[in-house]
């Protein structure tokens, strides 16, 4: 046996490629479930009740599927350019960070100050990746170390933050930072839902990566550094400025996606408000093969997990820690699905 | 003789496309059977069959007798076929030894006999005529010497018929002889061989016979002697070929002038004092032994390398310091070595390859947005200019075959009339119609009044095509001669860097 790379990608596996991948992740994690003692099939049903079985559910579902379309994106649009940015985590933290701390007492009207705080949400990400694409470019280190590790340091200076400086003496001692002027909240996409307008934000954002690298100077470039670096520089394309272009667009959609998390959903900044969304993020874009359009609605499949598990915990005993375990399986199977897709088994 | 492997009615298809079309081969005892075939004609493929990479869909093949399972690569090295890949398949970080010795032990031993193992290394090398130093670094060997390695690897698993994969297409022609010499040799020792290649005159002088592989078909069996290579050259091509002839014109003003030019890269002096000229509608052919600096000469006409010495200007102005996307802009073409790393992206659309080098001028894009419609037009007038076969606009340009990749290179290149053209090797892997292109289309150019810089390892085609020639020794050019001066004795001397240093003048 052996494989053979196929001359043309058919659209059809694209697209079934996620759809078995998850499917064999699920029926995987159905063995876990059964060894919790609960009948799978039962607990997939309590999942996707919990995940869309009201209005309610429908709207948390959605509510968690913002901050991941962006992380996903932030992770597509840096593994195109192949900058491995395993920092998602790192840069949200940083972005909802800043825009609380700012956010708290920014002397502005509502709508100029919320385009602010998002707007510096956003440098703080990008800020935060640039770090290591300056030390990949100017010294080669891996960018896959610094950028899992600066997570690690970004999340203990959140937790140094909220319990010091940055501490809500309203909290009745839980640390949690003190909350934007409630002038800054993003408005209510439905009503008494969790729903905020952020989520028309992150879906504009995908369209809007989807422009750039299929329509733009910098996208068509961006993707012909990350199919061959070689062939890139001889054609005159400059790959640091590239790289740093991409390092920046990436962290920037990362930090976007924790400047509207505090926006829009917790108000505050504390170090448990991410259940592993830059991480996630990570597997939304492999599920999405990169491409902006899959993103949504791998961030969507994503979010049901987190929600539904939850939902399904409360029904079953199952602990909810298996939404952990079925995204990771799912990033495991999508690894091996996308081997299939480029190329062919030939006996 | 009587046969020690045959191949019967090996057929094999991938998709719509026959490789292998009701192929039949034998090759005798103490044989070297040529297999000749333009890129494509389905030699490689038939090759893998054997070897056991690929599993036919019909046909069989019997090594001394015995047919092979097919699709088992274990089965071929067992019943002792080995292969050298024109790829070499060697590990630079470990010795000779460790990687002759690499994937012959078992994975389970936990003692590794290296002792025997060099013992039996050193007595294959002194039979068959290959000396090696098992313990030198491959990363330090030449690149002939890493085929012997590679020979070697192959013998030492007991190999009794090899299959040589375009052994030469790496080797400079000095080492080309040696190899041909040592395979001749290697047959009297019982060995037999099989050398795949597409250059007519290495089969004529290294084969005792010819088999003829055209479009996944066996169109023509030859001993060696009873045939030319001018009738080989027909069979092989299905027609005849001729390569277009230089015609005198009259040369106009400088275009290119270097002085004193020197590239240091990595710490290494890459080029040392280089001064040549090159003025329009003239080919200036810069030949030498491969590794010699013609790929940081290719460097620095591209704008990749920045020349720590010396001068280099083009029409008067300084081009040093451009960089790629500012030696495009002043109007230089390049065809750059490697088609495949450098020349193209081969998962971007061929369209998009045709503007990518000139993405940022206004005729591809506005305002950041790049202008599809005119870009594709502008390729759909390549294809059709330049006839690259195979190609629509919107084709994955990786799916192109070598020649069509080169011509999409080329017409990128000659669509905006350059000032200065560089051809680094450009026809190296192309089939007999596709060199013919090639080479029409740069005389064209010099017809236009380009300036061409002809960096070639195939003396035949610089003397062809150049009107001057300078030959490159360790990073150092050679005074240049006309090309009517350009005998193979004079050249040959001037390759091994023999010129007197009187003559070194522009």
């Amino acid at each position: 046996m052996r494989l053979e790379r196929r001359a043309h990608v058919p659209l059809y596996l694209v697209i079934v490629a996620p759809v078995v991948a998850v499917t064999v992740a699920l029926i995987l994690a159905a063995g876990l479930i059964a060894a919790a003692g609960v009948n799978p099939l039962t607990a997939y049903a309590e999942m996707v009740q919990g995940a869309f079985g009201s209005r309610l559910s429908m709207t948390e579902t959605l509510t968690r599927a913002t901050p991941l379309i962006l992380t996903g994106l932030a992770a597509a649009i840096a593994f195109r350019a192949r900058l491995w940015n395993i920092g998602g985590e790192g840069q949200f933290f940083m972005g909802a960070l800043v825009t609380a701390w700012v956010g708290h007492s920014l002397g502005l009207p509502p709508v100029p100050g919320i385009a602010v705080l998002l707007v510096i949400g956003m440098a703080a990400g990008a800020v935060l990746l640039a770090g290591p694409a300056y030390l990949r470019l100017r010294f080669g280190v891996d960018e896959v170390v610094t950028t899992l590790l600066l997570n690690f340091i970004v999340i203990l200076f959140v937790g140094l933050m909220v319990e010091g400086p940055l501490r809500d003496p309203m909290a009745f001692g839980w640390p949690s930072s003190v909350p934007v002027d409630s002038d800054f909240r993003l408005p209510d996409l439905i009503a008494r839902t969790r729903l905020h307008i952020g989520f028309l934000i992150a879906i504009a954002a995908a369209g809007g990566v989807w422009l750039i690298l299929a329509r733009t100077v910098f996208g068509t470039e961006t993707r012909a550094v990350g199919l061959s670096p070689s062939a890139a520089s001889f054609a005159g394309i400059s790959l640091p400025k590239n790289l740093m272009a991409v390092a920046l667009f990436s962290g920037g959609m990362a930090g976007l996606a924790g400047s509207m998390e505090v926006l829009g959903v917790t108000a505050v900044v504390t170090t448990t408000m991410s259940p592993g969304f830059g991480y996630a993020g990570i597997v939304v874009a492999m599920l999405a093969a990169l491409h902006p359009a899959g993103v949504v609605a791998a961030a969507v499949f994503v979010a049901t997990v987190f929600v539904g598990a939850d939902a399904m915990s409360r029904a079953t005993g199952v602990p909810s820690f298996i939404a952990d375990v079925i995204v990771a399986l799912c990033l495991l199977t999508m690894l091996v699905a996308l081997l299939f897709t480029t190329y062919r088994v030939q006996r | 003789m009587s046969p020690v492997l045959e191949l019967d009615g090996i057929t094999k298809r991938f998709g719509a496309l026959t490789a292998n079309d009701q192929v039949s081969l034998t090759l005798g005892q103490g044989e070297i059977l040529a297999l000749l075939g333009e890129n494509g004609a389905g030699k490689t493929t038939l090759m893998n069959i054997l070897f056991g990479h690929y599993a036919a869909d019909a046909g069989t093949v019997r090594v001394f007798g015995q047919e092979l399972p097919s699709g088992r690569p274990r089965a071929a090295i067992d019943a002792g076929v080995g292969m050298v890949h024109q790829h070499f398949t060697l590990a630079g970080n470990l010795t000779v030894l460790d990687n002759i010795m690499l994937g012959s032990e078992s994975l389970l031993r936990t003692t590794s006999s290296r002792k025997s193992a060099r013992k039996k290394l050193l007595q294959i090398a002194e039979r068959f005529g290959l000396p090696v130093s098992p313990d030198a670094k491959v990363s330090r060997l030449s690149v002939g010497e890493r085929q012997r390695v590679e020979i070697l690897k192959a013998l030492y698993r007991d190999a009794r018929i090899l299959i040589l994969d375009e052994p030469t297409a790496v080797l400079a022609r000095p080492e080309a002889q040696r190899l041909f010499e040592t395979l001749k040799e290697m047959t009297k020792e019982g060995l037999s061989l099989i050398f795949i290649s597409h250059k007519l005159h290495e089969v004529m002088a290294a084969s005792d016979r010819v088999s003829v592989l055209r479009g996944g078909r066996l169109v023509a069996e030859r001993k060696t002697a009873d045939t030319s290579a001018e009738e080989l050259a027909e069979l092989m091509v299905g027609r005849k070929v001729e390569r277009p002839v230089r015609k005198d014109h009259k040369i106009g003003a400088p275009v290119l002038v270097a002085k004193s030019v020197r590239v240091e890269a990595e710490g290494e002096v890459k080029l040392d004092d280089l001064s040549f000229t090159v003025a329009a509608g003239e080919i200036l052919g810069i030949v030498g032994v491969s590794g010699n600096g013609q790929a940081s000469l290719g460097a620095l006409l591209s704008g990749l390398a920045i020349p720590t010495a010396g001068t280099l200007t083009l029409e008067g102005q300084d081009v040093r310091r451009l960089g790629p996307r500012g030696v495009i802009r002043a109007g230089v073409g390049r065809i750059p070595e490697d088609r495949h790393s450098e020349g193209v992206v081969g998962e971007l659309a061929v369209w998009e390859n045709a503007v990518l080098e000139r993405l940022r001028t206004p005729a591809f894009s506005t305002r950041g947005f790049v202008r599809q419609a005119a870009s594709k037009a502008y390729a759909a007038g390549l294809i059709d200019q330049f006839d690259i076969r195979g190609a629509a606009p919107d084709t994955r340009t990786r799916l192109l075959a070598g020649g069509n990749m080169q011509k999409l290179i080329l017409g990128r290149c000659l669509s905006i009339s350059p000032k200065l053209l560089l051809a680094n090797q450009p026809t190296r892997g192309l089939d007999e119609g596709a060199i013919a292109a090639v080479h029409s289309a740069l005389l064209a150019a010099r017809g236009a009044g380009a300036a061409i810089v002809l960096i070639s390892e195939e003396l035949e085609e610089a003397v062809a095509l150049s009107d001057r020639i300078q030959a490159m020794v360790k990073g150092r050019l050679s005074h240049p001669i006309p090309a009517s001066a350009a005998d193979p004795q004079r050249l040959g001397l001037m390759m091994a860097g023999v010129w007197t240093e009187g003559e070194h003048a522009t």
